[in-house]
C-alpha cells in the first residue's frame, strides 16, 4: 500500500533512501526509505524495536550512516546549519537535574542564531508555574514538557520526537498533544501508539523489523486495525466472505479462519447460519500487534 | 556562529555546568571540604615534622595537588559518565552547541574549584599554620598547582570516555585516594619505602606534587625536566585512552542500545 505520491510542489525537508544499519549484527534498519514533506506531521509508527529509534537518530546524524543515503535540508544531517534549523527531543533520561527549568532552556536557547525568547518557551510548554523548580525535583509529565520546550528553543522549522508520550499518564499525553497541535513546523514523531496517530498524524509510516511496511495516512493505517477480529474453527473459506458488509479481511491462519470486520454481530450470525459445526468462536479487539503482523504478510 | 554568540555559548555553558556542581553537596562538599580539614589536621595540627622540615609547608603544597586533582578527575571522570548515561550529552549534540563549549566548562569548573581549595588552603597556611614564604614563591606555588588541571582533566576524560555513569563515581574514587596516597599527597612520600617511592614514578599525582613541592624547595630532587616529560607524556596517553573510548561507543556520546 505504497500510495502516497509526492506532489512536485511539496518539499521534501528530509530523506532516508535505501537506509540499512546494522548493530554489530542484528539488522536495525531493512533498506529503509522515507520522506518529510514540509508542514506535515509525520508519524513513524511500529512496535518497540522496530527500528524507529535507530531512524530518528539517523536523521539527526547521531549515528554513522553505514548503506544508503540520509541527508536533511539537503544537507549532512549533522552540518551546523542544518543543526541550527531543527529541534530534538530524544529518549532522555534527565538534563541537570540541579538547574532550574528556566536556567536549561535559557542554556540551550543560547545554543541557537535565533532562539524563541525564553518567556515565549516557557508559556507554551506550559511551565511558567515551574520555571524556578529544579528539573530533578519535577514529575515525568513535567519533565516531558521541559524537553519539549527545549526542543522548540531554537525556534526549528523541523522537529524531531522521539516517542514524546511514551511513559505519560492520560492527562499528560493530551497536553503534549495540544502543544503539538498548536505548532507550526514540521514534525516528524516516532510512537507505538496508535492513539497518537489519530491524535496528530498527517502522514504515517509503520515500520517492523526495520522495513517499511506500510506508507499512508491515518485513515489508510487505521483501516488495518479497524473493527473486531473474528475467529473460528470452520469449513467457510475466506473467499466466500470477503465481500459481505464490514469485512475488510479474512484470511485461514492454521486450523483458524481470520475475519476482521466493522459489524461483528452480523458476520457471526452469517457464518453460524454458513456452518452449524462451526466450533471455537471468539470475537476480540485488533491490536496494533496484530495489524502489524497482517501488514508484514502482505508486503510481498 | 558568530564570535559574539560563540562566547556567549561559552561562558553560559561555563556558568550553568559550575552552578550544576555547586549544588551537588555529594560533589561540592568533599571536593571542597577534604583537602582543607586534612591539611589542617595533618598539616597543622598533628605537625610530626619538626622545625628542620615544617610539615605545614611541605602539606601546602601536597594537599593543594589533592584539591586540584579530586574536582578534576570527578567532574570530568564521573560527570561525562552520567551525561552520557542520561543523554544529555546526546541532547546536546542534537543542538549547534559548539563541542569545545561542553568541555572548555568542564576545565573552567574544575578550575575554579581547584581554585577556591588553593586559595582557602593559603589563607589557612599564611594565617593559621604560620607558614612563611617568598612573595614569587606564592605565586609559583599558585602557577604549579592549577597547571595540574590539565593532565588531571585528561585522565578524567579518560576514565569518563570508557565507565558507565553508574559505576563512574566508584571507579573515580578507586583511582583518586590511592593515587592520592601513593604519591605522596597525605604522607610525605620519603616515608614510604624505597619500592613504593620508586612505584609513585607512574603517577601523574607524584609528579605534580614533586614540581609543587620544587617551588618549596621540599621536593625528592629528580629535575624539573623529567616531571613536565611525564606529564605532558601521560596528558597524551590519557588523550589516546579517551579518543579511543569515544570511537568504541560510536561517536562522541551516542550509547549502542
Amino acid at each position: 500500500m505504497k500510495n502516497q505520491v509526492a506532489k512536485p510542489d511539496e518539499s521534501v525537508l528530509a530523506r532516508l533512501s535505501g537506509v540499512t544499519h546494522h548493530y554489530g549484527s542484528i539488522l536495525a534498519l531493512d533498506e529503509l526509505d522515507l520522506e518529510v514533506r514540509q508542514g506535515e506531521v509525520l508519524e513513524v509508527l511500529g512496535p518497540n524495536g522496530a527500528g524507529k529509534t535507530t531512524a530518528i537518530n539517523l536523521l539527526l546524524g547521531n549515528l554513522p550512516v553505514q548503506q544508503g543515503s540520509v541527508s536533511v535540508f539537503g544537507q549532512e544531517p549533522g552540518a551546523m546549519q542544518v543543526r541550527e534549523r531543527r529541534g530534538a527531543m530524544l529518549q532522555v533520561s534527565g538534563i541537570s537535574g540541579n538547574l532550574t527549568v528556566r536556567e536549561n532552556i535559557e542554556l540551550f536557547s543560547s545554543y541557537y542564531p535565533a532562539p524563541l525568547a525564553v518567556a515565549k518557551l516557557l508559556s507554551t510548554a506550559g511551565l511558567e508555574e515551574l520555571s524556578e523548580r529544579r528539573f530533578g525535583k519535577l514529575s515525568g509529565g513535567q519533565k516531558q514538557r521541559v524537553m519539549f520546550a527545549l526542543a522548540l528553543a531554537g525556534d526549528p522549522e523541523l522537529l524531531f520526537l522521539d516517542e514524546p508520550t511514551t511513559g505519560l499518564d492520560v492527562d499528560a499525553r493530551h497536553r503534549l498533544w495540544d502543544e503539538i497541535r498548536t505548532l507550526e513546523v514540521t514534525v516528524v514523531l516516532s510512537t507505538h501508539n496508535l492513539a497518537e496517530v489519530d491524535a496528530l498524524a498527517d502522514h504515517v509510516i509503520v515500520i517492523h523489523h526495520g522495513q517499511s511496511i506500510a506508507d499512508g495516512t491515518p485513515a489508510e493505517i487505521k483501516l488495518h486495525v479497524a473493527g473486531r477480529l473474528v475467529r473460528c474453527v470452520t469449513s467457510t473459506l475466506p473467499d466466500e466472505i470477503t465481500q459481505l458488509p464490514g469485512v475488510i479481511q479474512a484470511k485461514v491462519r492454521g486450523r483458524h479462519l481470520e475475519v476482521q470486520t466493522t459489524l461483528p454481530e452480523d458476520l457471526v450470525r452469517d457464518l453460524l447460519a454458513r456452518d452449524e459445526d462451526l466450533v471455537d468462536l471468539t470475537v476480540e479487539a485488533v491490536d496494533l500487534e496484530s495489524a502489524f503482523l497482517s501488514l508484514t504478510k502482505e508486503s510481498p | 556562529m558568530t564570535v559574539d554568540r560563540r562566547i556567549r555559548v561559552y561562558l553560559l555553558e561555563a556558568h550553568y555546568q559550575f552552578i550544576d556542581v555547586l549544588r551537588e553537596p555529594l560533589f561540592s562538599i568533599p571536593v571542597l571540604a577534604f583537602p582543607l580539614v586534612f591539611y589542617l589536621f595533618f598539616g597543622v595540627i598533628l605537625n610530626f615534622g619538626g622545625t628542620s622540615m615544617p610539615m605545614q609547608t611541605y602539606m601546602l603544597a601536597t594537599y593543594g595537588v589533592f584539591g586540584i586533582l579530586g574536582p578534576a578527575l570527578f567532574n570530568f571522570g564521573a560527570g561525562l559518565a552520567t551525561e552520557r548515561d542520561t543523554g544529555v550529552l546526546l541532547l546536546k549534540q542534537t543542538t549547534p552547541m559548539p563541542v569545545g563549549a561542553y568541555f572548555s566548562a568542564k576545565i573552567t569548573t574544575a578550575l575554579i574549584f581547584g581554585a577556591t581549595v588553593v586559595s582557602a588552603l593559603f589563607l589557612i597556611a599564611a594565617y593559621a599554620a604560620d607558614v612563611a614564604l617568598f612573595r614569587w614563591q606564592w605565586f609559583a606555588l599558585v602557577g604549579v598547582l592549577l597547571a595540574g588541571v590539565v593532565p588531571f582533566c585528561t585522565l578524567g576524560l579518560a576514565i569518563g570516555a570508557w565507565v558507565k555513569g553508574r559505576s563512574a563515581v566508584a571507579i573515580v574514587n578507586l583511582i583518586f585516594l590511592p593515587m592520592s596516597m601513593l604519591s605522596g599527597l597525605w604522607i610525605p612520600i620519603y616515608v614510604f619505602s624505597d619500592f613504593m617511592q620508586n612505584m609513585a614514578l607512574v603517577l601523574p599525582a607524584y609528579h605534580h606534587a614533586q614540581l609543587a613541592l620544587k617551588v618549596i624547595g621540599m621536593d625528592s630532587g629528580q629535575p624539573i625536566l623529567l616531571h613536565v616529560i611525564v606529564l605532558v607524556g601521560q596528558t597524551f596517553i590519557f588523550l589516546i585512552v579517551a579518543a579511543l573510548g569515544f570511537r568504541r561507543v560510536g561517536g562522541f556520546s551516542i550509547r549502542k542500545s
